[in-house]
C-alpha cells in the first residue's frame, strides 16, 4: 500500500497556493501560447503549463491525504462571501486526471497537429487548449456553484473552438463543432437557471453553505425545480443518455488530441460535478435525491450501457464507435454512483479513472495511425498492425482493457463494479452491467480482427508508425493500463478516498 | 525465487516461449516443429517434477501480484491441478507427434499459426491446472477460449467462421454472465477465493446463497457442455482433427470439467455440496445430459460428431462426480478426467488419420477399411472400450468408482444414466471398429487410400503410444486415486 500522506511533492510555499496555482498556470500559459512567436515556442509553454499544473495537482494529493481537504479563499476573502476553492479527496483525484491527461495530450500534440490543424492555428490551438484545462481544474476544485458554471463555460468555450479546428481534415467538423455548442450552451444555461433558483432559496453560492441550507429546505419546490435543472443541464454536458446526440461529431471530427484530452475529462468533469450536486450539496437521502436516482438516474444509465453499446456495434466508423462506447461507459460509472454506497461510489469513480485511461490510449493510438493514414472506417484499418506494429499493440491494449480482458486496469474496474452491485443487492445491474460487457467485446472483437487479422487490402494506403513523439506517451499510456491491470492500488486508494469524500458528507 | 516458484515459472514460461520462437522460425517448418516437439519434453520434465513434489507434500506455491485488497494472481498446485498439468503436457506431446504427420498429410495452410495457437493454448492450461485462487484461474481460463478460437477456424471458411462464433459467444458470453458474478459472489461471501481444502465456502454463506453461487459457476465453467450450454462442442469439430483431438477431448473440455472438480472440492466442500439442493438438481441435469448426449450421438453417421456427443457425455460423468454428495465421488471424477482424456484423444487422432488415409470421415464408409488400417482400429476398440467401460482398459475403474459412489449415496438416477449410457456406448463406438475390422457383410469393396502409404508413420505412432496408456492406466488406477485422495479434504 502506497501512503499519500508521506507524499511532499512541492515546497511548502508552493503547496500553500497550489490550489489556485493549479488552475492559474495554464491560464497564464493560455495568454503566453496565444502570443508567442511560433508554433514550436508554443508547444513548448504548452507542455510547460500542463506539467506545471500537474505538479500541484500531485502536491495536493498529499495535503489532501493529510489534512482532509484543503480550502483556499481567493484573494483573502472568506466565504461564504468570496470565492473559495474547496479540494477534498473527489477533487484531487479529478483534478489529477485532468492534469496528468493534460500532460500526455500536450506531449502529443508536438507531432500531431501538423497533420490535423492548419498551421497558421497552432499557436491558438495551443492557447484553447489550455484555457480548455483551465476551466476543468477550476472546475473540479471550485467550492462555488456559480463559479463552477463560469469554469464550466471557459472550458466550453475552448473545447468549441477546439472541435471546429478540426475542419483542416474533415469539414463535418464545423457542424459537428456547431451541434456541440447549441446542446452544450443549452446544458450550461439550465445549469445556471438551476443555481438561480437555489440561491433565491438559499441565499448563498457557496456549495458548504449551501448544503447546511439546503438541509431544511428539501422539500421546497423551488429547491426541487433548481435541482432539475442543474441535473438536466449538467447531463447534457455529461453526455447522460438520451441527452448524447452531440458527443459521437463532436469526437469524431475534431482534432485528434481534442478527441483524446476530451474522451479523458470533458464528461468526467461533469459527472463530477452532478455528484457534487446529487450527493454533497443537497441533503443525502432527501425524498427527491432518492426518487431521481432510483427512477431517472439508475434506469437511463442501463439503457445508455446497453443501447449505446449496441450502437457502437454497428457503428463503422472508428472514432464513432469509440464516441458511442463513451457514452455506454458513463453509464457504467454512473450506475456505480447510483448505487449510493461508499463501495459503490469508489467503483464508479474507479471506472472513471480507468475508462479516461483506457480512451485515451485508444484515441491516441488512432491518432498517432491517422498522422500517416487518414483512416476513418474499421475497414480501412485492416492489415495496419504489420506496417505499425506498435501503435496497434498499444490500441490493442487500451481495446483489450476497455473490453474488460483480465490483468488490464478495464477487468479490475469492471469486478469492482459488479462487486459493488452484488454487495448491495442489485443483482439486474449485474446483468446489465455482463449483457453490457458482452456487446463490447463485439464491438472491440470487430476493430482487433480488422487492425490485426486481416491484411490490408491490395491498393490501399499503407500505414506508417507513429512518429518517436507520439510513441513515447502512446506507450506509457498502455503500460499504465498494464500496470494499474497488476497493482491497482494507487487509483483504488484515490477512489476510496474520493468516494469517502463524495458520501461522508459535505466536510 | 524458490525452487517451487521456478518450476510454476517455467510451466509458464515454457510454452509461451515456445509461441514465440515458433513464430519466429515459421518459414522452416522442421525447426518449428523440432521447437514443438523440444517444449513438450521440456513442459513434460516441468510437470514430472511438480506432479513428484505435490506426492511429496511439498507443492510449488508463487504469489505474483496483488492488484487489489484480497485479489491475488497466485499459483499453487495440489494433486488435481498437479495430475491435470501432467496429463496435459504428456498428451500434448503426443498430440504434436501425431499433428505433424496429419497436417503435412493434409498439406494444410498456415500451420505456424495453428502450432504457435497450441502452444498459447498449453499455456492457458497450465495457469488453470496451478492457478491458486477462481481469479487466476479465470484469467487464464479466458485466454484458452481465444486462443482456442483461430484453431476452430482454421478452415476459415462459411462454416468453420460460424462455429468460431459461435463457439466465442457460448463460452465467452458464459463465462462473462455467469463465470464472472460467481467468482465476485464468492469474494464477496468470503473475502477471497482461494482454493480451500474442504471448502472455502463451508459455514459462510446461506443455502439460498449457496445454491445461486453453484449455479453460477457450474454453468458458468461452460467448456464443460453441461446442457443446454453443450451446443458449441459438436460445431468446434469443424476444426482440424488434432485440435479436436487434444482440445475439444483434453485440454479445453477438461479444463471445464477440472473447475467443476476444483469448485466442488475447494470452494464449496464436500460437506457443503451434500447439504446444497442446487447440487441434486445439478445431478440430475447431468444424468439428463449422459442419456440426451448418448441418444444423439448413436444418430450421427459423422465419426467426429458422434465423438463428440460421446464427449458431452462423459463430460457429465465428471460434473455428476462433482455434485455426488460423497466425497468419493470427486477421486472417481478425477480418474475419469485423465481416463478419457487418453481414451478420447485416441479415437479423435484414429478417427483422424482414418480421415487422411481415406478420406472417410462417416461411419457408414469405413466398411472393411480395418484391413487396410489394422492398427488404427484396433487402437480405435481400444480406445472405444475404455470409453465404455471394460476391462482391461482403465475407463473400467473410473466407471465402476463414479457407478458405486452414486449407488453408495443413493443417487439412484445419476446411477442408472451412467449404466444405460454405458451400453449405448456399446452400441454406438464399438461397431465402428467392428464393421471396419470384421468381414464386410453384403458387397462393395472398402475406400482405397488417397494418399500413397496410407496413414502418417507419426499418426499412427501417437495412437499406438495412448492406447497402450489406456491398459496402463488400468494397472495403476489404484495409484491414482491414492495420490488424488487429499482432494477430498481429509488427512491422508
Amino acid at each position: 500500500m502506497i501512503s499519500f500522506e508521506t507524499l511532499h511533492a512541492a515546497p511548502p510555499a508552493l503547496v500553500a497556493h497550489a490550489p489556485v496555482l493549479m488552475v492559474a498556470a495554464p491560464l497564464i500559459a493560455a495568454c503566453a501560447a496565444a502570443l508567442s512567436p511560433s508554433a514550436r515556442t508554443s508547444w513548448m509553454i504548452s507542455v510547460t503549463g500542463s506539467i506545471f499544473a500537474a505538479w500541484m495537482a500531485l502536491a495536493l494529493v498529499g495535503e489532501v491525504a493529510r489534512r482532509g481537504a484543503v480550502d483556499y479563499a481567493i484573494g483573502g476573502f472568506a466565504p461564504p462571501l468570496g470565492i473559495a476553492l474547496h479540494i477534498d479527496g473527489l477533487s484531487v483525484l479529478m483534478a489529477l486526471l485532468v492534469s496528468s491527461a493534460g500532460v500526455m495530450a500536450s506531449l502529443y500534440s508536438g507531432h500531431s497537429l501538423a497533420a490535423d490543424v492548419r498551421a497558421e492555428k497552432h499557436t491558438l490551438f495551443q492557447s484553447g487548449f489550455l484555457l480548455c484545462q483551465t476551466g476543468l481544474l477550476g472546475l473540479v476544485s471550485t467550492g462555488d456553484a456559480f463559479n463552477a458554471f463560469v469554469f464550466l463555460e471557459v472550458s466550453s468555450i475552448g473545447t468549441y473552438a477546439l472541435v471546429a479546428i478540426g475542419e483542416k481534415r474533415d469539414r463535418r467538423a464545423l457542424p459537428a463543432a456547431f451541434n456541440y455548442l447549441i446542446m452544450g450552451t443549452i446544458g450550461a444555461t439550465f445549469y445556471v437557471i438551476g443555481i438561480g433558483f437555489l440561491y433565491a432559496a438559499t441565499g448563498t453560492l457557496n456549495m458548504a453553505d449551501m448544503a447546511a441550507r439546503l438541509a431544511t429546505l428539501s422539500d421546497s419546490s423551488v429547491v426541487q425545480a433548481g435541482f432539475a435543472f442543474v441535473v438536466v443541464g449538467l447531463g447534457i454536458k455529461a453526455a447522460m443518455f438520451p441527452l448524447h446526440g452531440w458527443l459521437p461529431g463532436a469526437y469524431s471530427y475534431a482534432p485528434s488530441l481534442i478527441a483524446i484530452f476530451l474522451a479523458a475529462t470533458a464528461t468526467k468533469t461533469s459527472i463530477y460535478l452532478m455528484a457534487r450536486f446529487v450527493f454533497d450539496v443537497f441533503p443525502n437521502g432527501a425524498a427527491f435525491g432518492q426518487g431521481f436516482i432510483t427512477s431517472v438516474l439508475v434506469p437511463l444509465a442501463a439503457a445508455a450501457a446497453i443501447v449505446c453499446s449496441l450502437q457502437a456495434v454497428f457503428e463503422k466508423e472508428i472514432r464513432r464507435v469509440l464516441a458511442f462506447s463513451s457514452v455506454a461507459q458513463v453509464g457504467f460509472i454512473l450506475l456505480g454512483l447510483s448505487l449510493a454506497s461508499v463501495a459503490g461510489a469508489s467503483a464508479g469513480l474507479f471506472y472513471l479513472a480507468a475508462h479516461a485511461l483506457m480512451k485515451m490510449t485508444l484515441f491516441m493510438a488512432l491518432g498517432g495511425l491517422a498522422i500517416s493514414l487518414g483512416a476513418r472506417r474499421i475497414d480501412e484499418l485492416a492489415g495496419v498492425a504489420r506496417d505499425a506494429p506498435w501503435s496497434a499493440v498499444a490500441f490493442g491494449v487500451g481495446a483489450a482493457s476497455l473490453a474488460g480482458v483480465p490483468l488490464t486496469v478495464g477487468f479490475l474496474a469492471k469486478w469492482r463494479l459488479i462487486e459493488a452491485a452484488l454487495q448491495s443487492g442489485q443483482i439486474w445491474i449485474v446483468a446489465v452491467l455482463a449483457i453490457a460487457s458482452l456487446l463490447t467485446l463485439l464491438y472491440v472483437g470487430r476493430m482487433l480482427e480488422a487492425i490485426f487479422f486481416r491484411p490490408a487490402p491490395a491498393g490501399a494506403q499503407r500505414a506508417r508508425e507513429a512518429p518517436v513523439g507520439v510513441l513515447v506517451p502512446l506507450l506509457v499510456l498502455a503500460g499504465l493500463n498494464i500496470w494499474f491491470g497488476l497493482d491497482a492500488s494507487l487509483p483504488e486508494q484515490l477512489a476510496n478516498a474520493a468516494a469517502r469524500a463524495l458520501l461522508g458528507g459535505a466536510s | 525465487m524458490s525452487t517451487g516458484e521456478l518450476l510454476i515459472f517455467l510451466a509458464l514460461v515454457v510454452p509461451l516461449f515456445a509461441a514465440a520462437a515458433i513464430y519466429a522460425v515459421g518459414r522452416m517448418p522442421d525447426v518449428r516443429e523440432t521447437l514443438t516437439i523440444v517444449a513438450c519434453i521440456v513442459l513434460g520434465v516441468i510437470t514430472i517434477s511438480m506432479f513428484m513434489r505435490v506426492g511429496a507434500g511439498d507443492p510449488p506455491v508463487w504469489t505474483v501480484a496483488r492488484p487489489m485488497a484480497g485479489l491475488e494472481v497466485a499459483f499453487r498446485l495440489e494433486p488435481l491441478g498437479a495430475l491435470f498439468a501432467l496429463m496435459a503436457s504428456v498428451l500434448w506431446g503426443v498430440n504434436s507427434l501425431f499433428s505433424i504427420g496429419y497436417m503435412r498429410g493434409k498439406r494444410e495452410a498456415n500451420q505456424t499459426r495453428f502450432y504457435m495457437c497450441f502452444a498459447l493454448a498449453m499455456f492457458a492450461v497450465m495457469g488453470i491446472a496451478m492457478a491458486a485462487n477462481l481469479f487466476t484461474l479465470f484469467i487464464f481460463y479466458e485466454v484458452l477460449t481465444f486462443s482456442t478460437y483461430p484453431l476452430v477456424t482454421h478452415a476459415g471458411d462459411v462454416r468453420a467462421r460460424r462455429a468460431g462464433r459461435i463457439y466465442l459467444a457460448m463460452l465467452v458470453g458464459a463465462s462473462l454472465v455467469l463465470f464472472l458474478p460467481g467468482i465476485i459472489g464468492v469474494q464477496i461471501a468470503a473475502g477471497t477465493t482461494a482454493f480451500t481444502p474442504g471448502g472455502l465456502l463451508s459455514g459462510r454463506v446461506d443455502a439460498a446463497t449457496g445454491n445461486a453461487l453453484l449455479l453460477l459457476l457450474v454453468f458458468g465453467a461452460t467448456k464443460a457442455a453441461l446442457m443446454p450450454l453443450h451446443g458449441w462442442l459438436p460445431g468446434a469439430m469443424v476444426a482440424p482433427a488434432p485440435v479436436s483431438a487434444m482440445l475439444h477431448a483434453v485440454a479445453v473440455v477438461k479444463a471445464g470439467v477440472f473447475v467443476i472438480l476444483k469448485v466442488s472440492a475447494y470452494i464449496f466442500g464436500p460437506n457443503l455440496i451434500s447439504a446444497l439442493p442446487a447440487a441434486t438438481w445439478l445431478l440430475w441435469i447431468a444424468a439428463g445430459t449422459i442419456v440426451i448426449a448418448s441418444v444423439v450421438a448413436m444418430t450421427k453417421d459423422d465419426l467426429k460428431a458422434r465423438l463428440a456427443w460421446s464427449t458431452v457425455g462423459q463430460l457429465a460423468y465428471i460434473t455428476s462426480a462433482a455434485m455426488l454428495p460423497a466425497a468419493a465421488g470427486l477421486v472417481a471424477g478425477g480418474l475419469h478426467m485423465l481416463v478419457h482424456a487418453f481414451a478420447k484423444i485416441t479415437l479423435f487422432m484414429c478417427a483422424g488419420a482414418i480421415y487422411v488415409a481415406t478420406g472417410a470421415s462417416k461411419v457408414s464408409e469405413m466398411g472393411g477399411l480395418g484391413r487396410s488400417m489394422p492398427v488404427v482400429f484396433s487402437c480405435f476398440l481400444v480406445g472405444a472400450l475404455c470409453v465404455i467401460g471394460l476391462p482391461p482398459f482403465a475407463g473400467m475403474w473410473s466407471k465402476f468408482l463414479l457407478i458405486s459412489a452414486a449407488f453408495g449415496t443413493k443417487e439412484w438416477v445419476t446411477a442408472a444414466a451412467m449404466i444405460v449410457s454405458s451400453l449405448l456406448g456399446l452400441l454406438y463406438l464399438a461397431p465402428v471398429a467392428l464393421r471396419a475390422l470384421l468381414p464386410p457383410v453384403g458387397d462393395g469393396s472398402p475406400r482405397a487410400f488417397i494418399r500413397p502409404g496410407g496413414a502418417p508413420g507419426p499418426a499412427v505412432a501417437a495412437v499406438v503410444v495412448t492406447s497402450i496408456g489406456c491398459v496402463v492406466l488400468f494397472v495403476f488406477a489404484d495409484a491414482v486415486t491414492a495420490y488424488l485422495a487429499p482432494i477430498t479434504g481429509r488427512a491422508r
